[in-house]
């Protein structure tokens, strides 16, 4: 992971007109990245009523993950920073409308006109200072703010993304949550290294069944072939975090925890594999005021 | 750029309260055909800023569509269906400008796309960099 490109130069210096081409004609991204977007829109969950809708596409480049949208019939918008990759989108006639924009800026779109949105492979590009007046957290906050607004109430956001660490994640997720979405973090193949791939899924509006975070792809699968070169990867063992902004207040009754609550979660940090202290009639009792 | 996006689009400047629509100035107007479908452009219709699109529309070349707000009726049409698929979908701002319709900036069109960067003191954070340097 030393080659990470948002440590070489800002996305608009390194994705010019020679990156731009070397990207779109390498037969090896364009397979991964129209994968990563037929997940990002499978996660999505689009109603299945053969309704084109109006999708967002974050950080477009070239159109590779914009062509999946089409594909499924959806119309879209792109965004994208690096005036190279656009004119290679517009080189290869994609169907979306492009616009040169830079998402750290929020995005200037009326509010609640839009059906979805996805990105790939970009947004991690926000945690970086690139100019001396970039403020990465205020970055983050004008686009998740500016996202939510543009979108309809109960619309999905489906990020794919590459953080650098999970202070990052977190980073990024925390932005999420503050702009009002709800959702978490979908970890495919969290046991392999080459086919582990990370979906911020995030819904607009309030927590219901519709926000719930979906399940991940290959949990299971405990040891994959490519295990020995897992070196470098931490020992993921949460796959999936699921949140809600309210979450707090929806658990806290005004007399504080309930039991069944402390043991509900009990179990559920023991069935994460976490050390728990055994049940007892103790379990969740109000302490005297001097314990 | 089609007309969808401009009408999604609204000026994103800081201070600015009602960025929408953004005025265009037309120098080049294209027209790509786009398979029809219905279903979409009925979706689409209550998202829509009719005025917007019926004035941009003109601006560019195309003055069929009604200029009050049709009713919802209009969508058992299939000739309106036409009409607003044609402003909506296939009217391509090629060259030109976007402008801000409270600050008079100009966000050029080159080759559909428009450039919608804002420079660092037209900026909506709060406290950036234009905080510090403008700091007595
Ligand atoms: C790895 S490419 C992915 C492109 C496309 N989504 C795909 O799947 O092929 C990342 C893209 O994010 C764009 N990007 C990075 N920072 C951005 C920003 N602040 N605003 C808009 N786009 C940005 C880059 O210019 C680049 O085109």
């Amino acid at each position: 992971m030393s080659s990470r490109p948002e440590l070489q130069a800002p996305p608009e210096i390194f994705y010019d007109d020679v990156e731009a081409r070397k990207y779109t004609s390498s037969s090896r991204i364009v397979g991964i990245q129209a994968e990563l977007s037929e997940r990002a829109l499978e996660l999505l969950a689009l109603p299945d009523d053969g309704i084109p809708r109006l999708l967002l596409d974050i950080g477009c480049g070239s159109g590779l993950s914009g062509e999946t949208i089409s594909e499924d019939g959806h119309q879209w918008i792109g965004l994208d920073i690096s005036r190279s990759m656009l004119d290679v989108a517009l080189e290869r006639e994609t169907e979306g409308d492009l616009i040169l924009g830079d998402m750290g800026q929020g995005l200037g779109l009326r509010p609640g006109v839009i059906d979805g949105a996805i990105s790939i492979s970009a947004v991690q590009w926000l945690c970086n200072a690139d100019k001396s007046c970039h403020e990465p957290r205020l970055r983050l906050k004008a686009f998740f703010g500016s996202l939510y607004r543009c979108l309809g109430r109960g619309a999905r956001a489906v990020f794919q993304l590459y953080p650098e660490n999970n202070a990052q994640r977190e980073l990024i997720l925390s932005f999420a949550m503050r702009a009002g979405f709800a959702g978490g973090v979908v970890i495919d193949y969290p046991h392999s290294s080459k086919k582990r791939k990370e979906y911020l899924v995030l819904t607009c509006g309030p927590p219901s069944m519709s926000t719930m975070t979906p399940s991940a792809k290959g949990e299971d699968e405990n040891s994959c072939s490519d295990e020995e070169s897992s070196g470098d990867e931490e020992n993921q063992t949460v796959c999936i975090s699921d949140r809600h902004r309210s979450r707090k207040k929806q658990k806290v009754t005004k007399k504080g925890k309930t039991r069944s609550w402390v043991l509900q979660k009990k179990e559920k940090m023991r069935s994460k594999g976490n050390v728990v202290p055994p049940d007892t009639k103790y379990t969740a009792r109000k302490r005297k005021a001097r314990f | 750029m089609r007309l969808l996006t401009h009408n999604m689009l609204s000026s994103n400047i800081k201070g600015v309260i009602n960025g929408f629509p953004l005025r265009i100035e037309a120098e080049k107007v294209v027209i790509k055909e786009v398979d029809f479908n219905p279903d979409f452009i009925k979706n689409m219709f209550s998202k829509i800023d009719w005025k917007a699109l019926a004035d941009a529309s003109k601006i560019m070349g195309y003055a069929e569509l009604p200029e009050e707000v049709p009713d919802h009726s209009v969508l058992d049409s299939d000739e309106f269906l036409q009409k607003f698929h044609h402003a909506l979908l296939q009217l391509h701002l090629e060259e030109g400008a976007l402008v801000c319709p409270e600050t008079g900036r100009r966000f050029p069109v080159n080759k559909g796309i428009p450039n919608m960067l804002l420079h660092e003191d037209e900026m909506n954070l709060d406290a950036t960099c234009t905080s510090s340097a403008s700091n007595p």
